[in-house]
């Protein structure tokens, strides 16, 4: 039923305030950006290299984006972005530009960097991950004014959970890289499988101890011999091995995980809900397809593009406050508004299950039911994290 | 005589079988680069013809005897000639036009381009580009009111309705609303014109003569996920008295009642349900139902869907001619 309210008219002196005849004072937003990805070390299939500047474009089609809604409010968006090549680079960065009254964040760094962050920012400080998928910074480590554009691991895994679940291929055999990023994606998978029914039949690491004078594609059907199972799930985030797996299988099985079909943020294959728009206009400016880190890089910036527009001032505190109330809703290009969890300020989101060349599925699939929202069927929901951090 | 009996009783058959009685829907289906057309006596497909790239937003000359067509992916917008149902021309439409509205006059042609974040303005007789005013991110609805004073553009990103004046071609206001607005749908008189916001889930009603929103709508679909109630399309009746709002991956179309915005009414339809059109009479409703390729028949009357009619991949836009 429709709802005709005090709120509503509220709402109206609110846009009456927003248009640009009434505005004078142009408003100017500035976001740092600072990222350190640290070096992946050699890996045998880098036929397709990723990108260097994933991230950084994210965030400068996100500040364009917002200046483009800015000039019929006469706010403008700058970015002061430093790509370090160090965590001790990224640390100094962040802590030039917070000594320059810099107030709102982007970081794309590994969970010990922005840890290291995290505690030098002061209270007027608003900063969005949008690098790391680690557990910890969701379920204990959390900090009030940090926000997470990123999904974690869980949150991918409990996608490609489901998905497996809503197929029937409940029983799957496991191969894990030898990285931290590769146990904490594979720890992450095993949650998901008890969450949603699933037997891991095999649980093997890839070690290297496998003879190297055979080429990886004579290895691997050795290594994936046992009675059955439905589907193989590779854990191998930066993608060593993983890429030699599907086709080399000992049973003629499909291959999912961080290569094969992949839950992922973001992938050039997503088109629908309007993204073809954004791909093309990414596309545009940095000359390459558009992946995981530059959408959470976006998505921050469009967070506080949004809040801004509403607001009409660019205070982290109550940027902040606004992103948490019911009031905010990103329209991010996934076909479901994006709102953040108000416990470990967890950006919801659905997550795209794609191959290479292909959208496959897109969770939270429909029977996955939750009390509240369907969307906090993925990734470590309000009970599984001792977060509070608005309360 | 008995043969001129027979020749009279043929050459009424004739008359009776003409197209004038038949009334047709056309029908853009964006992944197939055709255009499906349907009578809406026999509420059947009769012709699919094929169009350009990645069909959307069509809409009829003045006269009906012309239908134009964003062919988004070619860059171009199409004029299909009625009587012959061949294309006749192209127009300069700037980069991927997706929705677009002509102007009372018959001539002016306003184009949203969607990638540009900008509306282009065509005369569709001479073909000349008259303007390109910059909007916000991805323009997206358009609508002239039907006394020929505002265009309206809503951009998606940006949130905004942009309203353009259309002796000047500047834009005079705008006005933030909800989540990606899509649509723009004016009353008759022009004084009031109804916005649609996707992912804000909500329709606003925005008083035409202040230029300020007087009241926002929102939708509870029984049963269904509040996530998944995205308004899209709106669609007015001429009377003033109802207005149907396009709910689109919630499957259903909402009917209110135009003078208290008052949700009167659910109906299901296909999946994801994106535009609609009332036949010339206004009995009928007409609706694109994305997903499941196919349009739903309301009668408007008794409020209930009584046919599906399969038509290509992802039918996206349709209008149905009141002359034909």
């Amino acid at each position: 039923m429709p709802r005709c309210s005090a709120k509503g008219f509220i709402s109206l002196i609110a846009f009456a305030l927003l248009s640009t005849s009434v505005l004078a004072e142009p408003l100017k937003v500035r976001i740092g950006h600072v990222q350190w990805v640290p070096d992946q070390g050699p890996v045998l299939s880098n036929v397709i290299p990723e990108p260097e500047d994933a991230g950084l474009r994210g965030a400068e089609l996100a500040i364009a984006d917002n200046s483009t809604t800015g000039k019929f409010l006469g706010q403008t968006y700058s970015l002061q972005s430093k790509v370090a090549d160090s965590e001790e680079a990224a640390v100094a960065a962040f802590e030039a530009m917070h000594q320059n009254g810099m107030e709102l964040f982007v970081v794309n760094a590994p969970a010990q960097t922005l840890k290291i962050i995290m505690d030098k920012a002061g209270d007027n400080t608003l900063v969005f991950n949008a690098g790391t998928k680690d557990a910890t910074l969701r379920t204990g480590q959390c900090h009030s004014n940090l926000l997470h554009t990123m999904p974690s691991y869980a949150m991918l895994t409990d996608a490609l959970g489901q998905w497996l679940n809503q197929r029937r291929w409940n029983e799957v055999f496991l191969i894990t890289g030898p990285t931290e990023a590769d146990k904490g994606w594979a720890d992450a998978f095993r949650r998901s499988a008890k969450r949603f029914g699933l037997e891991i039949v095999e649980d093997k690491p890839w070690t290297f101890e496998a003879d190297l004078r055979r080429t990886a594609s004579k290895e691997l059907p050795l290594f994936t011999q046992a009675s059955d199972y439905d589907a193989v799930v590779v854990a191998d985030v930066r993608g060593d091995f993983g890429e030699y797996v599907p086709f080399n299988t000992w049973l003629p099985r499909p291959v999912v995980g961080t290569q094969g079909m992949s839950p992922v943020t973001w992938h050039r294959v997503v088109e629908s809900w309007g993204a073809a728009q954004l791909q093309n206009r990414f596309r545009d400016l940095a000359d390459r397809d558009m992946n995981s880190e530059d959408y959470a890089a976006w998505a921050a910036i469009r967070s506080i593009g949004t809040a801004v527009t509403a607001l009409g001032n660019a205070a982290p505190n109550e940027i902040r406050s606004y992103l948490f109330s019911d009031k905010f809703q990103l329209a991010a290009f996934k076909g479901r508004k994006q709102t953040y969890r108000d416990w470990n300020g967890q950006l919801r989101q659905p997550i795209p299950l794609v191959h290479p060349r292909g959208l496959v599925a897109r969770a939270p699939f429909e029977g996955f039911l939750h009390p509240n929202t369907e969307m906090d069927t993925l990734g470590f929901d309000k009970p599984e994290s001792e977060c509070r951090i608005n309360n | 005589m008995k043969s001129m009996f027979k020749q009279t009783a043929l050459a009424a058959m004739i008359v009776l079988s003409t197209p004038a009685l038949a009334s047709l829907a056309y029908v853009s289906n964006e992944k197939d680069n055709t255009l499906s057309i349907i009578n809406t006596e026999s509420r059947e497909v009769v012709e699919t013809i094929s169009v350009g790239q990645r069909p959307r937003g069509i809409l009829l000359s003045m006269d009906h005897t012309k239908l134009y067509i964003c062919a988004s992916d070619d860059d171009t917008v199409q004029v299909l000639d009625l009587a012959t149902r061949k294309i006749v021309d192209t127009l300069p439409s700037g980069e991927d036009p997706e929705q677009f509205a002509l102007h009372p006059n018959n001539k002016h042609l306003y184009i949203s381009n969607e990638d540009d974040a900008i509306v282009t303005v065509v005369d569709v007789g001479t073909k000349e580009v008259l303007a390109q005013i910059d909007v916000g991110i991805e323009p997206e609805g358009m609508a002239v009111s039907p006394d020929g004073k505002w265009a309206v553009n809503t951009s998606e990103t940006t949130s905004m309705l942009h309203w353009i004046n259309t002796d000047t071609f500047e834009i005079e206001k705008n006005i933030v609303i909800g989540q990606r607005p899509r649509h723009v749908e004016f009353s008759k008189d022009s004084k009031i014109a109804w916005a649609s916001a996707e992912i804000g889930g909500t329709v606003h009603i925005i008083d035409v003569d202040n230029l300020e929103q007087i009241h926002e709508m929102s939708f509870k679909v029984p049963g269904v996920n509040q996530d998944r109630v995205q308004p899209v399309g709106i669609e007015l009746t001429s009377d003033g008295k109802f207005a149907f709002v396009a709910l689109g991956p919630s499957n259903h179309v909402a009917v209110v009642d135009a003078q208290t915005y008052e949700v009167l009414d659910y109906l299901l339809v296909g999946s994801r349900v994106w535009q609609l059109d009332l036949d010339k009479d206004e009995k009928h409703l007409y609706t694109t139902n994305g997903v499941s390729g196919d349009v739903s028949v309301i009668d408007v009357e008794d409020l209930k869907v009584i046919k599906s009619i399969k038509v290509g991949r992802y039918p996206w836009g349709v209008v149905i001619d009141p002359s034909s």
